[in-house]
C-alpha cells in the first residue's frame, strides 16, 4: 500500500511512490472514465504496473449533482507489481459534493482531497443532502490535505477567447482536473495531447480548448503555491515486451479472433445487449474482416440458439452475456449438451438476483453455470483471473469447445470486463493450435461414434454429401444417434456426457502455487478476484507467514492436482464475491474443511479485510 | 466461400427421386394425420428443387410437426421448442451456401417461438417456413392453440378459452414477410406447387399449411375439405387473375368497396371493377390475409412475394466489404495496433 507523504514545504520537491490510488469521481457527465482512462495511459507510459476500476452508475444520464448519479474511475499504479485498484485512497477528485459524499469515506486521513470548489453552490449542496457546505468545515482540512479549487472558473479563463458556448467551456474542466493530478504526480502529458488531436479532428475549437484546459491545470499545480507536494513513481519491474493497456472485454473478443485466426473455423456470435457484455458484441463487430460474424438477436435464447445453429453447420458458436440472460440461455445450452456441438458462452457475471446492480461486479453466478440447467447437464467452465487473461479463457474456450464438441462456459465479471492493465503482447503463434476436423468420410459414419480420448463425437458440415443425418434434443442411442427411450441407454449416455468433460482434465497444466508447497494456509480464488487474494496473500508471505495461494482457472473439471495440493496446508481459505460457492464445490468434492471469506457488495474485494481474515485464520495479528 | 463450399456447390446435381428423401426411420405420427400428407408433399418436391441433397437442413422445434427432420433423408436438426426460426437464422449465416427449411406448427412458431417467427421474417432470413396449423396442441394431449377459435373447449380450457387467436397469415405479413402462402394438408398438388414457389423465393418464404389433428381437433378445416363447402369457400389465387370463387353457376367475386373488401356475385361485377390478384401488393395481400368463410371466402395460394434485402447476405456482404477495404484480419498485427509500449 502506498505511503501518504506529508506535505513538503518550501521547494517543490518530488518525493519518490511506490504507489497511489487515486479516484476520480463526479457527476456522469463531468467525464471520469474519460479523465481516468486518461490517466491511466500516462501511466502506462511511465511505465507503472496498473489496475483500475471504472464505477458508474446504470442510469445513462442520470440527473445531474445527484449521489446515485456520481461516476468514478480509480487506478492504482506503481513501481512493483500492481493486483489490485487499491482500497483506500491517496487522492480523491470530487468535482462535485455528490462525489464527495459518496467517496470520501474511502479516502486515507490525511490522503490528498482536491475539490472543484464551483460545484460547491446551493443547488448542488442540497442534492447532496449538505445542510451546509463541507468545504467550509475546518475538521475536512485538519483531517485531510484538502485543495480548494476553482476548476470550472479557472477552465473558463484558459479559454474565454474560444467561440464555444459555456456548456462546452464547462465540459472540458475534466481537462484541468487530469492535467492538475499529472503534474502532481509527473504523469506525462503526451499521450493525453495525442488522443485530443486524434479524438476531435472534426472541431478544432474543441481539441485547442481541452488542450489548453489540460495544459493549465498542469500549470495551476506547477505554479499555485499550496501545491507543497508532487511526487514520482517509477516506472515498474515488468517483463520486457511489447505493452499495452487491456481491458478483459476486449481481450475475450480478441481472443475469438485469435482463435477464429488459428483454427481456420468461422465464429458465429450471436448476442443481446445486457450490461456489462456488450462491449464484447461491440468490440467483435468492428473486427468484420476476421470473418467473425455478429447477429445482434432479438433475445437471449436467440442469441445462444443462432450460435447452436452455426455450430450445427461447422462453425464455432459463441454467445455472450450476464447473469439474468444466461438463465434465459439454460434450455439451449442444454441443447448443445445433448447435440453435442462446439458452443462458447461468455458470462460477464454482474451483481444479482434478478436485476441487481447491473454495472456493479460479482461472482456469484458459478452454481448457475455448473448447475443452472434441467437434469443432468455437464459443460466445461472457465474463468479468466486477470483483464488480460480473458484472451486466453476465450482461445482456450474454444480450443476445447471444438476438441471436445462441448459447451463452454466462460465466467468473467463486470471488474474485469471494464477493468484494465498493462498487458504483455504474446506472439500468437505461440497460441496452442486449435485442429479442427471435420468429418467427410462416409465409411463407418455415425453421428455419435465417439474419439477414443476425448469422447468427442464426429462434427460435420452439412453440405458433406453421404453423411446426412439427424441429430436433436431427444435422448438419442449412442453411436448411431437414432431416438431412444431404453432406460440402460440413457444411463450411459448420462455417464457419457459427464465422462466426456471430466476428460478435458487431460488438458490442464499443473497448477501454479504462489508461495510454500505446504504449510498453514492455502487460500483458493477463481476469477476477478486473483489480483485482491494475491496482494494480501504477498504481504501476508512478507510478513513472514506459511501463506500460499492457487487461483483456478478451470473451474469444471477441476485441476487433477487440485485435491492434493489442498491436502498440503493445515487449513485452506476460499474468498468470494458470494456467499459461498466455490467453498461449497471443493467441501463436498474433496471433503476438506475449507472456509469461505465472502463479501457481495458489488465491489472487488478488499486486500486489507482480507489480510484479517488470512491472519485470524492463523492465529496471528497483522 | 471456401474451397469446400466452392466444391460443393460445383457438382453437378444428380436426378432424385421421391426415395432418396426418405429416411430410414419409422415414421411416428397418429394414424390418419394431416402431417403424412405433407411429408409425402415435401419428399416428392425435393428432387424438383435442383439442390444436392446434401445442401438441405430441416430444422424443427418441439410439437408434432417438428418430429419432420427425422423423416428426411437430409441434413436435419430438432431442436427446443419454438426456437427453430433462431436456430436457422445462426445456421445461415454461418452458412449461406445451405438450403434451410424450418417446420413448425402453431404453438411452436407463434406460441412459444412467435418472437423469433417476428424477426426472422422481418430479418428476411434466406429460408422456408413450414408452419402446420391445426389449431390444437397436439404433442402435450389436446390443450388449445394461439390459433384456436375463442371459447375453444379443451382439457385445460373446460370452459372454452379465452384468448382470441392469432390468424398466422396476417401476423406474417405485419412483421415484414416477403413471401406468404397458404396450402392445404389434403390436397397433394397445391402443397407441392406451394412448396416449389416458397423454396425457391429469395428471402424468408412462410407457408402455413392448414393441418387436421385427426386426435385432437378433427375436421378443424372442414370447411376447407368438405367437398360442398370447398367449392363454395376456395378462393384459389393466381397472380393477375380476377378474386373469384364458388360453383361454377353461382359464381362470386371479392371487391373493394372503398376499403372494405365485399363480396359480389360476380355477374353484377363490371370486368374493370374486378380485384385483380397482385402478389406484389402487400396492402392487398393484408386484406386477403384477414378473409375467412363464412362471411368471405378461403384464399389458398401465394397471397405475397417480394423482394428485399437478405439479412445474412447484408452480413456477408459487409465483410466482404470490409475484407476488400483493408484486407483480411490478422491477429499478430491487431494486438500490436493502437497504444503499446515497450518496457526492457
Amino acid at each position: 500500500m502506498s505511503e501518504t507523504a506529508a506535505p513538503v514545504k518550501g521547494a517543490k520537491a518530488r518525493r519518490e511512490l511506490q504507489r497511489a490510488v487515486i479516484r476520480f469521481a463526479g457527476d456522469s457527465g463531468d467525464g471520469m472514465q474519460l479523465t481516468g482512462e486518461q490517466f491511466t495511459t500516462e501511466s502506462a507510459w511511465a511505465g507503472n504496473d496498473i489496475a483500475t476500476l471504472p464505477n458508474f452508475p446504470a442510469e445513462i444520464r442520470a440527473p445531474a449533482g445527484t449521489l446515485f448519479g456520481v461516476s468514478s474511475f480509480q487506478l492504482q499504479f506503481g513501481s512493483q507489481r500492481v493486483y489490485t485498484p487499491g482500497d483506500r485512497l491517496d487522492c480523491l477528485v470530487a468535482m462535485n459534493p455528490a462525489a464527495l459524499k459518496v467517496h470520501l469515506r474511502d479516502l486515507k486521513g490525511g490522503g490528498l482531497l482536491i475539490v472543484n470548489t464551483a460545484a460547491f453552490e446551493k443547488r448542488n449542496l442540497d442534492k447532496a443532502g449538505y445542510a451546509q457546505n463541507p468545504l467550509d468545515d475546518p475538521a475536512l482540512a485538519e483531517r485531510y490535505r484538502l485543495h480548494k479549487v476553482d476548476m470550472t472558473g479557472l477552465t473558463h479563463k484558459a479559454i474565454a477567447d474560444l467561440k464555444l458556448d459555456t456548456k462546452e467551456k464547462d465540459r472540458t474542466k475534466n481537462f484541468f482536473a487530469l492535467g492538475l493530478v499529472s503534474w502532481i504526480y509527473t504523469r506525462p502529458l503526451e499521450p493525453t495531447l495525442e488522443w485530443i488531436g486524434k479524438k476531435f479532428t472534426k472541431s478544432a475549437d474543441i481539441a485547442e480548448a481541452n488542450t489548453r484546459v489540460l495544459k493549465a491545470g498542469h500549470a495551476f499545480g506547477e505554479t499555485a503555491e499550496f501545491f507543497e507536494e508532487a511526487y514520482t513513481v517509477e516506472p515498474a519491474e515488468m517483463a520486457p515486451g511489447l505493452y499495452r493497456a487491456m481491458t478483459g472485454n476486449r481481450a475475450l473478443a480478441w481472443g475469438l479472433l485469435a482463435a477464429a485466426e488459428r483454427s481456420k473455423v468461422q465464429i458465429v456470435y450471436g448476442a443481446y445487449p445486457i450490461t456489462p457484455a456488450s462491449g464484447v458484441l461491440e468490440e467483435l463487430a468492428m473486427h468484420k474482416r476476421f470473418r467473425i460474424r455478429t447477429i445482434q438477436a432479438e433475445d437471449e435464447i436467440a442469441a445462444v440458439t443462432a450460435a447452436i445453429g452455426a455450430a450445427f453447420g461447422g462453425a464455432i458458436g459463441v454467445t455472450c452475456s450476464s447473469g439474468p440472460g444466461i438463465a434465459l440461455k439454460g434450455e439451449g445450452i442444454g441443447l448443445a449438451v445433448t447435440a453435442e456441438l462446439p458452443l462458447v458462452i461468455l458470462n460477464i457475471q454482474r451483481a444479482g438476483p434478478s436485476t441487481g446492480m447491473p454495472t456493479k461486479t460479482e461472482q456469484a453466478d458459478l452454481m448457475q453455470a455448473l448447475y443452472g440447467r434441467n437434469s443432468e447437464s455437464p459443460v466445461v467452465v472457465l474463468a479468466p483471473a486477470t483483464p488480460g487473461d480473458c484472451f486466453y479463457i476465450a482461445y482456450e474456450a474454444v480450443r476445447i469447445a471444438a476438441k471436445y464438441m462441448v459447451p463452454v462456459i466462460v465466467l468473467s465479471d463486470g471488474f474485469l470486463a471494464n477493468g484494465s492493465e498493462p498487458w504483455l503482447i504474446p506472439d500468437p503463434t505461440t497460441l496452442p493450435t486449435i485442429d479442427v476436423q471435420f468429418r467427410t468420410e462416409k465409411e463407418g459414419f455415425f453421428p455419435y461414434l465417439r474419439d477414443a480420448a476425448t469422447l468427442s463425437r464426429p462434427w460435420v458440415r452439412p453440405g458433406t454429401p453421404g453423411l446426412e443425418h439427424r441429430i436433436g434434443g431427444i435422448e438419442k442411442q449412442d453411436v448411431t444417434g437414432n431416438i431412444s427411450y431404453d432406460p440402460d441407454n440413457h444411463d450411459h449416455m448420462v455417464r457419457t456426457r459427464a465422462e466426456k468433460v471430466r476428460r478435458v482434465a487431460q488438458e490442464i497444466p499443473p497448477t501454479t502455487i504462489n508461495g510454500p508447497a505446504t504449510g498453514d494456509l492455502l487460500v483458493v480464488g477463481w476469477g476477478g478476484t486473483y489480483g485482491s487474494i494475491t496482494a494480501a496473500v504477498e504481504r501476508a508471505q512478507a510478513a513472514g507467514h506459511s501463506v500460499a495461494s492457487i487461483h483456478l482457472r478451470h473451474l469444471n473439471p477441476l485441476p487433477p492436482d487440485l485435491g492434493h495440493i489442498l491436502r498440503e496446508y493445515r487449513k485452506v481459505l476460499v474468498p468470494e464475491i458470494n456467499s459461498g460457492q466455490l467453498v461449497r464445490v471443493l467441501r463436498a468434492e474433496y471433503l476438506v474443511d475449507a472456509v469461505g471469506f465472502n463479501r457481495v457488495r458489488g465491489l472487488p474485494l478488499a486486500s486489507e479485510e482480507l489480510l484479517e481474515a488470512i491472519h485470524q485464520l492463523i492465529g496471528s495479528t497483522p | 466461400m471456401s474451397a469446400q463450399e466452392a466444391g460443393a456447390a460445383a457438382a453437378p446435381t444428380p436426378k432424385y427421386t421421391k426415395k432418396d428423401f426418405e429416411s430410414d426411420q419409422d415414421v411416428r405420427w397418429c394414424p390418419g394425420c394431416g402431417d403424412y400428407a405433407i411429408l409425402s408433399a415435401v419428399q416428392k418436391s425435393m428432387p424438383d428443387l435442383g439442390i444436392p441433397r446434401e445442401n438441405i437442413v430441416f430444422i424443427s422445434g418441439i410439437g408434432c410437426s417438428s418430429r419432420f427432420p427425422y423423416y428426411m433423408n437430409t441434413y436435419g436438426f430438432h431442436t427446443i421448442h419454438g426456437r427453430a426460426p433462431a436456430i436457422a437464422t445462426g445456421l445461415r449465416v454461418a452458412r449461406p451456401d445451405l438450403k434451410v427449411f424450418v417446420v413448425t406448427g402453431d404453438g411452436d412458431g407463434l406460441s412459444i417461438g412467435g418472437n423469433h417467427m417476428l424477426h426472422v421474417l422481418r430479418r428476411n432470413v434466406n429460408l422456408t417456413i413450414l408452419l402446420f396449423n391445426n389449431r390444437i396442441y397436439g404433442l402435450t394431449k389436446g390443450q388449445y392453440s394461439p390459433t384456436s377459435e375463442l371459447g375453444k373447449v379443451t382439457k385445460s380450457t373446460p370452459m372454452g378459452s379465452a384468448d382470441r387467436p392469432v390468424n398466422p397469415l396476417a401476423f406474417a405479413l405485419g412483421c415484414g414477410a416477403t413471401f406468404v402462402a397458404r396450402t392445404v394438408d389434403r390436397n397433394i398438388q397445391h402443397m407441392e406447387e406451394t412448396l416449389k414457389r416458397a423454396a425457391a423465393h429469395k428471402g424468408a418464404g412462410f407457408i402455413e399449411i392448414l393441418q387436421n389433428c385427426n386426435v385432437y381437433n378433427d375436421l378443424a378445416w372442414n370447411v376447407i375439405y368438405d367437398k360442398t363447402s370447398k367449392l363454395a369457400y376456395e378462393l384459389r389465387l393466381e397472380h393477375g387473375k380476377p378474386l373469384l370463387y364458388g360453383p361454377p353457376d353461382a359464381r362470386k367475386a371479392v371487391i373493394m368497396d372503398g376499403v372494405m373488401p365485399k363480396v359480389v356475385d360476380a355477374k353484377d361485377v363490371q370486368e374493370s371493377a374486378l380485384w385483380i390478384h397482385d402478389e406484389k401488393n402487400v396492402n392487398a395481400a393484408k386484406i386477403l390475409a384477414d378473409l375467412f368463410a363464412p362471411d368471405f371466402p378461403v384464399p389458398i395460394g401465394v397471397l405475397e412475394a417480394i423482394e428485399a434485402p437478405i439479412y445474412e447476405e447484408v452480413i456477408l456482404e459487409q465483410e466482404q466489404r470490409a475484407i476488400s477495404d483493408r484486407g483480411p484480419g490478422n491477429i499478430a498485427k491487431l494486438l500490436t495496433s493502437g497504444d503499446t509500449w515497450k518496457i526492457g
